[in-house]
């Protein structure tokens, strides 16, 4: 074992050990059994389950550790508050978010306004909760149509490998199936096979595609022919594939802009959405992804692909807080379905159960 | 960001180093700083953990050396352990004597494992190896096409097939192989979630079936915490037998590969640093503990230098400075050399204490297109004696007119010219920094507007290059040489 937390974990997860905690725990906490059992009631394999699935190993270690931090110390002291802010900074929430829910928790014990684990885990989610949503009316609005006399247009961004063109596939598949026509433009030009894999999916799925002329050339026209053809055949959505770019690359990030103008040039109000797409195994460099990009255009929203495995997407609670933007959906699998609107109480119950 | 993170460090260890003496205080007050800058770099946290008791103990336990500075042995401790636990970098492929060496790669969707394998075809085949290329990623569409893309570009075969499962495919390479030729086959597989059992099962019935000699795992630099949990699994299933980090040329501190090389224990092969095909290279733990730290790269600075300047030119400005004979052309040959060396921000993120110099400055490379239009429009014999300029309105009139700008942009453009003039006399006395006085931070520094770049970054840097930046030691060391003179001159005159 190289992880002297991995041995907390087995201890805990462990049945011998773990026995006598939990005969302690249900004396002192019926109503969280009762919420627990709540919960699993709910739909057969829900997206809560999924996220559930996902998570659960994590989760365990997340859960445990809170618990056994609450349970066995009689008091907070500073070790606990530390350990507190280590479970925390363990989601990639960041340094500064694990420090200030840190610090709050502290206020409110020192205030008597929490007083054991219970409490305090339901205020840390309280905490994060209300992170994920103050201010931001547009957490988990699904995409609407919000052009009513043409296309309403979406471009999609975000660096390479994040899982752009997946989740068009899966954005296309829901408003698809929500009675709406959908055109896709592949603007990645760049990749080798892009234009294919956009291709293949536009065919599984039933919708048009505009393709660049070659390999290699102008993104831009690309986007000027679709958004041209998307008015004339007068479709609810177009939906634009770029190439995946790091935001530290100038001209390629200069070429996004270009493209977004060449959109404004057909329809001023237009790009109506977008869409940073952020891969969920992501740590802190996510912040940095999201002011560059939102320097191109403003950032409507956030898909965070990739949330099936173990990683926790924690960083999502620092780019609520520190960037304004609003998750909008998060990607749980390789399913054409795998696509949820997101939900700030399952994503933190789901971090925290 | 880079800056913020560089500020925060340079101002703890100034605080560490003004005091002089390590004290418990500053130690805890240096370490907090360190761990968060850990952590802001996405380093696992419990690596962070064991990594700050050690340094602090380290801290603690040598408070009477006292040859050294207290914030450059607290550096230094900082900067040896980070290295350390990077390991260290071998980019060598071990191939096996008979019949083709197999190289597996795999890795979480989107890492980069595909354009890796193009990366390191187009790599082995200048080596004089024949690759062949396999495409086992049958999930993501059009997986294969681009593999076959990708090929074509490097100029190798590739093998691919419809129908058939991942292990099928894998197994029959081996004979294509033969008829090939080949004597590297690489083994493109799809990427999957360490926790997908179906597919890592999948992973380990190819890695039965076909024994590959070498199992690469492909890590995006900026993954977070999760970085251990996904390494470990893949390590687990298929004992790799290296770590293959993408993506780095993006503005990730790269943390990640801390945890991975932590907790796998294997070598970090390759580093890939940007789209292109010839965008791989070799991993160096002490540059990448550097960026880690945010404290600049230094070496990759020098590096990148010397392949932008032509010797020969370099030695001919030098020459210029040290007789302060440099002019317009030397200025105008000075930005076309940067221009080569790539984007400037870059490149000043790379120079410690500069980060903090230029923190929300942005260097627009058109700056430097105006500052060459404007010298373009001089005649050669104004270019030679800028003082012609300066002293007749005409002229400037005249190039203002030629190369679009406005008058007040010329006379900012001498007047820029002649305080770097001045400082380049200065300058001239410590003879070429980076072995060819032509680019060194000062005169970029001064170039930029900027904060110069002070001699003690410049220590501090050279004790994490480990003495690698070669040239500059003696350059340094004279300078200091010549300070220390001077000092006593002026103390003498005094007297």
């Amino acid at each position: 074992m190289v992880f002297g937390f991995g041995k907390k974990k087995v201890k805990v997860v462990d049945p011998e050990n773990s026995e006598p905690i939990e005969a302690e725990l249900e004396v002192e906490e019926e109503t969280i059994e009762v919420e627990e059992e709540l919960i699993e009631e709910k739909p057969k394999r829900s997206f809560f389950q999924k996220l559930k699935d996902g998570l659960r190993k994590t989760r365990d270690i997340f859960s445990g550790r809170l618990k056994k931090l609450f349970t066995i110390g009689s008091k907070i002291d500073q070790d606990t508050l530390d350990e507190l802010e280590e479970i925390l900074l363990s989601s990639d929430m960041g340094f500064e978010v694990a420090e200030s829910i840190k610090e709050s928790v502290s206020k409110a014990y020192k205030n008597k306004e929490v007083e054991n684990d219970t409490e305090i885990k339901l205020f840390i989610q309280d905490e994060i909760k209300s992170i994920l949503k103050d201010g931001l009316e547009n957490t988990g609005k699904p995409i609407q149509k919000i052009n009513l006399n043409g296309p309403t247009i979406i471009t999609i961004i975000g660096v390479n490998g994040s899982g752009k063109t997946t989740s068009i596939a899966k954005l296309t598949k829901s408003i698809v199936d929500g009675g709406h026509s959908v055109m896709l433009a592949a603007a990645d030009t760049f990749r080798a096979a892009a234009v294919e894999q956009l291709t293949i999916w536009s065919e599984r799925l039933g919708v048009e595609i505009v393709k660049p002329a070659k390999t290699g050339s102008d993104p831009a026209s690309v986007v000027y022919d679709a958004t041209e053809l998307a008015i004339q055949k007068n479709v609810d959505f177009l939906i634009i594939d770029t190439a995946g770019r790091l935001h530290t690359q100038k001209d390629l990030m200069a070429q996004l802009h270009k493209m977004h103008n060449v959109i404004k040039k057909k329809i001023p109000e237009a790009p109506h959405e977008t869409i940073l797409i952020l891969d969920g195994t992501t740590g802190q460099n996510a912040v940095v992804q999201g002011i560059e990009f939102g320097k191109v255009h403003d950032i409507t929203g956030l898909i965070m692909t990739k949330l099936d495995g173990s990683a926790k997407g924690g960083v999502l609670i620092r780019m609520c807080k520190e960037l304004q933007i609003p998750i909008r959906y998060i990607g749980m699998g390789e399913q054409i379905d795998d696509l949820e609107t997101f939900s700030p109480e399952k994503f933190v119950d789901a971090l925290f159960e | 960001m880079f800056g913020d993170l560089t500020e925060k460090l340079t101002n703890v260890f100034d605080t560490v180093r003004s005091r002089g003496k390590l004290t418990e205080e500053n130690i805890g007050q240096a370490c907090d700083s360190v761990r968060k800058a850990l952590i802001e770099a996405d380093v696992n946290f419990t690596i962070v953990k064991d990594f700050i008791s050690r340094v602090r103990e380290q801290a603690l336990g040598e408070q009477k050396v006292k040859k050294i500075k207290a914030g450059d042995y607290f550096i230094k401790i900082v900067s040896d352990e980070l290295t350390s636990l990077l390991g260290e970098g071998n980019a060598e492929i071990p191939f096996v004597k008979d019949g083709p060496t197999i190289i597996m790669m795999c890795g979480l969707q989107g890492s980069g494992k595909t354009t890796t394998v193009g990366k390191l075809a187009y790599k082995l085949k200048n080596e004089g190896r024949k690759p062949l290329l396999v495409a086992a990623d049958i999930q993501r569409p059009a997986a294969i096409e681009q593999l076959h893309v990708l090929g074509e570009q490097v100029g190798v075969p590739v093998f691919s097939k419809q129908n058939s499962t991942p292990p099928e495919i894998c197994i029959e390479a081996l004979a294509v192989a033969k008829s090939e030729n080949a004597d590297v086959i690489i083994l493109d597989t799809a990427g999957r979630l360490h926790v997908d059992e179906e597919l890592m099962n999948e992973l380990h019935l190819i890695n039965k079936k076909v024994k590959p000699h070498q199992t690469y795992l492909v890590v995006d630099a900026m993954i977070g915490q999760d970085a251990v949990n996904s390494a470990k699994e893949f390590n687990d299933r298929l004992e790799l037998d290296g770590l293959i980090l993408t993506k780095l040329d993006g503005d990730s501190r790269g943390g990640a590969a801390i945890s991975i090389r932590h907790v796998t224990g294997k070598t970090i092969k390759f580093v890939g640093m940007g789209e292109k095909l010839d965008a791989l290279e070799s991993f160096y733990p002490d540059r990448l503990a550097s960026r880690i730290l945010g404290m600049g790269d230094i070496v990759g600075l020098v590096e990148k230098a010397e392949s932008a300047i032509e010797e020969a030119d370099a030695k001919k400005l030098e020459e210029k400075i040290l007789k302060n004979n440099f002019d317009f052309n030397d200025f105008l040959k000075q930005l076309q050399m940067l221009k080569k060396m790539g984007s400037i921000k870059d490149l000043l993120g790379m120079i410690p204490g500069i980060g903090k110099a230029m923190k929300g400055v942005d260097v627009d490379p058109k700056q430097f297109l105006v500052i060459e239009a404007i010298i373009q429009s001089m005649t050669n014999k104004e270019r030679l004696v800028p003082e012609l300029i300066e002293n007749q309105v005409s002229r400037r009139k005249r190039i203002a007119k030629g190369c679009g700008q406005t008058m007040q942009m010329v006379t900012n453009l001498l007047k820029q010219f002649k305080q770097m003039k001045k400082m380049m006399k200065g300058l001239g006395k410590a003879k070429g920094m980076f072995g060819g006085g032509g680019m060194d931070m000062e005169s970029l520094g001064g170039l930029m507007g900027g904060d110069q770049f002070t001699d003690r970054d410049l220590q501090s840097a050279r004790s994490f290059a480990k003495g690698k930046v070669g040239p500059s030691k003696e350059a340094i060391k004279a300078k200091r040489k010549k300070e220390k003179a001077q000092k006593k001159k002026n103390r003498k005159k005094k007297k």
